[in-house]
């Protein structure tokens, strides 16, 4: 599977993992400032899936995220600078400083929006494969939902839809164990949502969501059988949350010693430098991290320094005309 | 010109726009009918009350999207659809069943530009029935066009006649927010005079449908026509009155209704949605708070009683205002 990819295609995967990886570690230093408004939920110890997904889309291809939306904006192409900004509410933010961190969007990257309504993606992702399907322009969409959302009412509906319509779609689900401080075990009756979207007529597999190349393979597949005709699939992604709900949740329904662990044995950049081993040189990816790093850094910086939305922003693109 | 149904004139907009313009697909239950079902290529019901008969037979089942009942879903995929490049018309049957379906309008497609930085459109019409009159019962009869209008984002429009329905759905096709679209399901059969060839009526402009000097009157959808005949009734008594059908509440057109009041200083606001935060309270605030100096007397508003809606014909014609209510109203404005 390694050597599907050449080697620029794998340092531009790990690229996007380090980029996810640094954006979230530094939101979590930055919002222990105070200096971050509203509610942030961060991504670390999922990489894997948003990148391993991604990299197999083109810029036209859609993606409909979740609240914990940083990773999948990053590596559906969005600007990590406009990202940043608009985490910190400023007017040169990708939204201009109107949607922050649940609603970082960029239609011109194929991102359709975090989304603060759980379950909310997979509805929309429908509607843009519709959109493709009509249009009969080869497109596919994506929809990220975790086990949280698998529970809601929606995504069973779009699903049906999908099958229904035999509409180019992939229904992403990323279990990374917890919905909000419950865990997959107590919420996802049955604990296995493949059943769930199987019983609605799809091929649907669970991988390993902390290995990209699980991840690519399965989604290269999903991708190759929706641009094709063959309709829609669904793939569960196992992987773990390093950090709280939201930034603050003092996670209090965590074993001891639960984090560590999972930063030991199950991180998702460490398991890719060591299957990547003999095609390149740590070196190499060092120098990666270290660029991403820098690119943070400038971003967090430019971020801070940046204005607030003027006044006149308020009442601005309510509608297109009224 | 032809006489047309307020049911035809809809499918006629829908029909033009949709030669017109290939992105405009129609989704929604039984839009064709009959799928997986003894007669596969019958165009079977054309939704569920016939108003959208014909388009499969044109279009196809590529452009009318025959979709399982699962009305979430249905306009979850519509909004991102008309995000991402479709211009939809999505049925949801009856509006009432926007209970189950209001995310994807009032979360995601009316807040997608202002949330994503004016970055984004989402040109979607929902359309549905709204109205009391038909034994439907609580969940089949109601007008919640006063919810959809509290929400910013969304436009709403709610024609009289079929000439206004034609006009207006155009618009609300071509437009490039989400348009709720409220028919009155008492009105489909209701005929009248319709161009042949498309036409727009712009969005947020009322229509004074009777003119006079002393009463204003202000009514939507089938209550126009209570409000009109109360009105002629009245003009025989030399109570003579203006009518407003203002045709959107989002946007509303202020201006008339205040010029309205500005001259006759009485008003009597009809409406069917809501006995408590509704259209009429939102249109009362309105001369409340900009036309005050105006007014000769309160404002005088016919609503239901803050019940559900009844199934027995006894008691829904108490339920619902009608002219006779409309022109006590007025009298009482009058001191007669």
């Amino acid at each position: 599977m390694v050597m599907q990819l050449d080697k620029d295609q794998l340092l531009q995967a790990y690229r996007k993992m380090s980029e996810i990886r640094a954006f979230e570690e530094r939101l979590h230093e930055e919002n222990a400032t105070g200096d971050i408004p509203g509610f942030i939920h961060l991504y670390t110890g999922e990489e894997a899936i948003a990148v391993g997904v991604c990299q197999n889309l083109l810029p036209t291809d859609y993606i409909g995220s979740t609240h914990r939306g940083h990773g999948h904006s990053i590596a559906k192409g969005c600007d990590i600078h406009g990202m940043m900004a608009e985490v910190f509410g400023k007017d040169a933010g990708v939204c201009r400083g109107k949607g922050g961190s649940m609603h970082i969007a960029d239609l011109s990257k194929g991102m359709l929006g975090a989304n603060g309504i759980v379950g909310g993606a997979p509805s929309l992702a429908i509607g843009a494969a519709l959109t493709a399907k009509t249009l009969k322009n080869g497109g596919v969409a994506v929809s990220f939902t975790g086990d949280g959302g698998s529970n809601q009412g929606l995504v069973f509906e779009a699903m049906n839809m999908a099958t229904v319509l035999q509409l180019p779609v992939i229904f992403i689900f990323e279990n990374n164990g917890y919905g909000e401080g419950t865990g997959f075990d107590y919420a996802v009756g049955g604990r296995d949502i493949t059943k769930r979207s199987s019983g609605f007529g799809m091929p649907s597999i669970r991988v390993d969501g902390t290995d990209f190349f699980a991840v690519y393979e399965a989604v290269s597949e999903a991708v190759d059988r929706a641009r094709t005709g063959g309709g829609p699939t669904s793939i569960e992604c196992m992987a773990y949350r390093w950090h709280g709900h939201f930034e603050g949740d003092p996670g209090l329904y965590r074993a001891k010693g639960e984090v560590a662990g999972l930063r030991k044995n199950h991180d998702p950049l460490k398991i890719f430098r060591d299957k990547v081993r003999d095609q390149i040189k740590a070196s190499e990816l060092d120098k990666i991290d270290a660029e991403v790093t820098a690119q943070v850094d400038d971003a967090v910086k430019q971020a801070r320094a940046a204005a607030y939305p003027p006044a006149e922003n308020l009442l601005a693109d309510v509608y297109v005309s009224y | 010109m032809s006489t047309k149904s307020y049911r035809e004139a809809i499918k006629d907009a829908i029909a033009q726009e949709m030669r017109l313009d290939d992105t405009v697909v129609v989704i929604g239950e039984d839009q064709r009918g009959g799928h997986g079902g003894h007669q596969p290529e019958v165009e079977a019901l054309g939704g569920v009350l016939g108003v959208t008969k014909g388009l499969w037979t044109e279009f196809g089942s590529e452009r009318v999207i025959d979709t399982p009942i699962t009305e979430s879903a249905i306009i979850g995929m519509a909004a991102g659809a008309a995000a991402t490049g479709l211009r939809p018309v999505a049925e949801l049957m009856f509006m009432d069943f926007f209970g189950v379906a209001f995310d994807g309008i009032y979360n995601q497609a009316a807040k997608f530009r202002y949330m994503f930085g004016g970055k984004a459109k989402a040109p979607l019409v929902v359309r549905g029935m709204v109205g009391a009159g038909f034994s439907a019962a609580g969940q089949h009869s109601q007008s919640p066009y006063h919810i959809f209008a509290s929400v910013p984002g969304l436009k709403v429009v709610c024609p009289s006649t079929p000439y206004d329905a034609k006009g207006l759905l155009i618009a609300s096709i071509r437009d490039d927010d989400p348009v709720m679209f409220c028919e009155n399901k008492i009105l489909y059969d209701m005929k009248g005079e319709v161009p042949d060839e498309p036409y727009t009526i712009p969005l947020g402009v009322a229509n004074y449908t009777r003119e006079g000097e002393d009463v204003t009157i202000i009514a939507l959808g089938s209550l126009v026509h209570q409000a009109n005949a109360a009105a002629d009734r009245l003009a025989k008594d030399g109570i003579t009155c203006d009518v407003i059908d203002p045709r959107t509440i989002s946007p509303l057109d202020e201006t008339a209704i205040l010029e309205s009041v500005a001259a006759t200083g009485r008003v009597v606001i009809v409406d069917e949605s809501a006995a408590r935060c509704g259209f009429a309270h939102d249109v009362a605030a309105l001369i409340a708070s900009k036309g005050f100096d105006y007014l000769r007397a309160p404002i005088e508003l016919v609503l239901p009683p803050h019940t559900p809606v009844p199934f027995s014909p006894a008691l829904e014609k108490l339920w619902l205002p009608d002219a006779a209510k409309i022109e006590a109203a007025a009298r009482k404005l009058m001191g007669a």
